[in-house]
């Protein structure tokens, strides 16, 4: 029962940084309709800069993470600009493949310049963590939790009572009606991209300190954000947190019941048997087609 | 979600004459010159291996072209496909000692399987589920190749794998391989002018105009899948048999990029590309070795590359090679004047031949169509009519299979169709257009009314023959006044005229009943007067016509009977004039007081 309660708090730590970038998929599937390859990426990168300015150069923890969220909002726009802006008018399959493209670009890129080697990042705090009755809460696991949680309170706030973000769901929605009631298509875009990125980068920096800071650590986490949108129902904010962390606890689970190298297999294998059982997820993908 | 296609097309194939045997003479020529070649020229050692990379590659990138070039869908797990033939060659003749060929064949059969599994789970949904759950086996494979030691051997990989004793040395083996390239480069070569290669074009273009002209769209994109897996076996088997030697990093994600990037770089849609792009892609490293001396960087160009080549040579070096080519080329010419169209209307049931009974269509609360019926009789043309918003698109929708009913049964000629998915329907008797036009654009005039003629049930065409469906399909736009002009690619037709072809597209198939939604939409009234005459002939032939639309001189004059709509329920039917003078309708359409 210890080791459940263990492993119950662990799953839920991972699974709210799969819940993260999974709710950046869906936000830039809502705001373009097509799926960002590069997702996780933005995580990889962000977590490096985290490694250079933190780690290389010493500079301090918060300096570091505020440079490093700047520079995914930089990045957020770039990608923008250099890969969905100019297939804006394609359809969605030349845009996946360019996402693709970019994934491929960024990972190796960082290879390029970092080497192979796994570097280790620090967390926030200095204290480790705390016992609390059976369970030890681990201080970088209470932190994601708590971001998390601060973040969906956050992007709720922000997408129904503020005006920027009504206007983004209007672009979402209907970006013809949008750009006719004089909203910006383009800097709502724009807009989607850089939140996206600066939210991926958020998950990549809390979760650098958990495995360790790896080219591979991009993709991983993209498949996994992937898989929870889909168990989650695709498009659906909700669906996104709850499936996300979903996985994170079967992850755990299987990791500690079932086998350790295949770890990375169970999200898999929760994601084909809801695509063949439940293919629209637990809320439900909003699918009509206007013939 | 769009399912407009509208630019992964690739090559432009202009509609190709039925391939004579003599045509085909040259093609084996060379070919057999490559494989003498390739067996009696003395390579050393290196030269060897890269073509024997080349050869094998370039059949796993036909694949590819298959896939996401033919019928529009992703593969990002190619390498796993190889690699599960590379591994069952490898393990076959090295631990079980078994027979190359039978282990070669297996590789294929295990590839098709894993192939068309993943088909069938994902190939419903949309093309990002697509992506990722290829990822995700591309992945999985790899853990599994890594992990099952006591199968694969693990990370050490598996060596001295076995070759055929007819093709023991390499160079032997090598043209071996070539003559398999030859072989499936030929058959993926002819694929597009196939039943099967028509179909996977039309899903790639516009799939819910595919459904509706009778292609099951959620096999051809399994077969597409399958295709595209098993060429990925057979390569592996063939890569693992030249190279003796097989480990899981040949077979990673990274490999399915180099894939994928082979076959864009050279022309997605062509064999010829795929072999262009693959050459490049093996012979570029070689040349360029420093880049290999930094870990990542030759990956991140090709990362880089993926997304140049789709901002800016979207259809390759191939497709780039024959677009300009074709500019020179003067146009095929548009085949024989043809006999008339002949319309024969199946006329096994009684005397109507669409019968809709309490016909729901609910979206959540709205109750877009209400309870309906509708029942029209054989050999009339019959109107439904209604103002904006009444639910007419949303009937034809159901009724055509887009939509299924929430609840109510549908009839076409005594055979219950309401459950039944769009091809099927098709195959049944149904034939309609659409009111925002759903042509193949990629493909000609005659190739799209070839796509309406081949439905299965059409008894208007032989036994299905090439020539007895481009007859047909010349005799359809003949009748619709646009047969000197076949060979036009869709794109250079006006608005009017592309109506007119999705009308001929419709006749082709040989309809039992016709639906036509909003036919007059958009058109000038020259147009229209023409649409009219159209509608004339074609009722002239007895075939039934279920029409909507807004154009109340074109209904009133074509109609004989005529529903009219309003807030999903049917407020009126009955003879035309009768109905247009009906009080409820006059004050649907133009208010009460």
């Amino acid at each position: 029962m210890d080791l459940v309660l263990q492993l119950l708090f662990t799953g839920i730590g991972i699974g709210a940084v799969y819940a993260l970038v999974a709710l950046g998929f869906v936000l830039i599937f809502r705001a373009t309709n097509v799926v960002n390859f590069a997702q996780g990426e933005f995580s990889m990168v962000a977590a490096y800069l985290m490694v250079v300015f933190a780690v290389d150069l010493g500079w301090p923890y918060w300096l570091s993470f505020l440079i490093a969220l700047a520079g995914m909002a930089l990045l957020g726009m770039i990608f923008n600009l250099g890969v969905y802006y100019p297939l804006r008018h394609r359809s969605y399959l030349p845009v996946i493949i360019a996402t693709i493209g970019a994934s491929i670009l960024l990972a190796n890129s960082v290879l390029a310049i970092y080497g192979p080697q796994p570097q280790v990042l620090q967390g926030w705090f200095e204290t480790p963590g705390i016992q609390l009755g059976p369970v030890y809460l681990d201080s970088q696991y209470l932190l994601i939790i708590a971001v998390t949680i601060a973040l969906v309170i956050f992007n709720y706030w922000f997408f129904e009572h503020t005006l920027l973000g009504k206007k983004l769901q209007a672009t979402s929605q209907d970006k013809e009606m949008a750009s006719l009631l004089g909203i910006s298509v383009s800097t709502m875009i724009m807009i989607t991209f850089i939140y996206s990125a600066v939210l991926g980068g958020l998950a990549g920096i809390l979760v650098a300190p958990i495995l360790f800071v790896s080219i591979q650590m991009g993709s991983t986490i993209a498949l996994k954000a992937f898989a929870a949108t889909i168990i989650g129902g695709f498009g659906d904010v909700a669906g996104a947190i709850i499936g996300g962390l979903a996985l994170g606890v079967i992850e755990t689970f299987g990791a500690a019941y079932i086998s350790v190298p295949y770890k990375d297999g169970f999200a898999f294998l929760v994601l084909v048997a809801f695509l063949i059982f439940r293919p629209q997820g637990i809320f439900g993908e909003r699918v009509a087609e206007k013939a | 979600m769009s399912v407009e296609s509208d630019n992964m097309r690739g090559t432009v194939s202009t509609a190709r004459s039925r391939p004579a045997v003599l045509r085909h003479v040259p093609y084996f020529i060379a070919a057999a010159v490559l494989v003498m070649l390739a067996a009696s020229m003395q390579f050393d050692g290196y030269v060897l291996n890269i073509l024997l990379q080349a050869t094998t590659f370039s059949i796993a990138v036909f694949g590819v072209s298959v896939v996401l070039g033919l019928c529009g869908q992703i593969n990002l797990a190619q390498a796993a496909f190889f690699g599960l033939g590379a591994y069952a060659v490898g393990l076959g003749t090295t631990d079980l000692q078994m027979s190359y060929w039978l282990c070669l064949v297996a590789g294929c059969l295990v590839a098709i399987v894993a192939g068309a599994f993943l088909g069938m789970s994902t190939l419903r949904l949309g093309g990002h589920y697509l992506a990722m759950v290829t990822i995700s086996f591309q992945q999985i494979m790899t853990l599994v190749m890594i992990n099952a030691i006591w199968l694969t051997h693990g990370p050490d990989g598996v060596s001295r794998i076995g070759r055929p004793s007819l093709f023991a040395s390499s160079q032997s083996y090598l043209a071996f391989c070539v003559a398999a390239l030859a072989i499936v480069g030929y058959i993926v070569w002819h694929l597009p002018d196939t039943k099967l290669g028509r179909a996977m074009r039309a899903v790639r273009d516009n799939e819910l105009a595919a459904g509706v002209n009778g292609i099951d769209i959620f096999k051809t994109k399994v077969y597409a899948f399958a295709i595209c897996a098993m060429l990925g076996g057979l390569a592996g088997g063939l890569f693992a048999g030249g190279f003796a030697y097989v480990s899981p990093d040949q077979f990673s994600f990274a490999e399915s990029i180099v894939f994928l990037t082979m076959s864009l770089l050279g022309g997605v849609a062509s064999p010829i590309g795929s072999v262009i792009g693959t050459g490049l892609l093996i012979l570029i490293p070689e040349w360029l070795r420093f880049l290999k001396s930094v870990p990542g960087l030759y990956l991140a160009i090709y990362g880089l590359f993926v997304i140049l080549i789709i901002r800016f040579m979207p259809e390759g070096i191939w497709g780039f090679v024959t677009a300009g080519f074709d500019r020179w080329r003067t146009k095929t010419k548009a085949p024989p004047a043809v006999k008339p169209l002949q319309l024969k209307p199946a006329t096994t049931g009684g005397d109507i031949v669409l019968e809709v009974k309490g016909l729901s269509k609910h979206f959540g609360g709205l109750k877009a169509v209400d309870s309906v019926d509708i029942a029209v009789r054989r050999g009339g043309v019959h109107a439904l009519i209604g103002p904006n918003g009444s639910g007419k698109t949303t009937t034809l929708n159901v009724l055509s299979g887009l939509y299924k009913a929430t609840s109510g049964t549908i009839l076409l000629d005594g055979t219950d169709i309401t459950n039944m998915p769009p091809h099927q329907r098709t195959a049944a008797g149904l034939g309609r257009t659409f009111q925002n036009i759903r042509l193949f654009r990629s493909m000609t005039a005659l190739e799209n009314v070839e796509i309406g003629a081949e439905r299965s049930g059409n008894t208007m065409i032989g036994t299905g023959g090439h020539a007895a469906l481009t007859e047909r399909a010349m005799e359809a736009l003949t009748f619709v006044g646009l047969g000197n002009r076949a060979n036009e690619l869709i794109t250079s037709f006006s608005y009017g005229h592309q109506r007119l072809i999705e009308i001929a597209r419709a006749l082709a198939a040989n309809p039992t009943l016709l639906l036509l939604d909003e036919p007059a939409a958009g058109l000038n009234s020259t147009e229209k007067l023409e649409l009219h005459e159209l509608l004339k002939r074609i009722a002239a032939q007895g075939l039934t016509i279920l029409i909507i639309d807004h154009d109340m001189t074109l209904v009133s004059e074509a109609a004989q009977h005529i529903t009219v709509l309003n807030f999903g329920r049917r407020i009126a039917d009955g003879e035309s004039m009768a109905v247009l003078r009906h009080p409820d309708v006059v004050s649907a359409y133009l208010g009460s007081e």
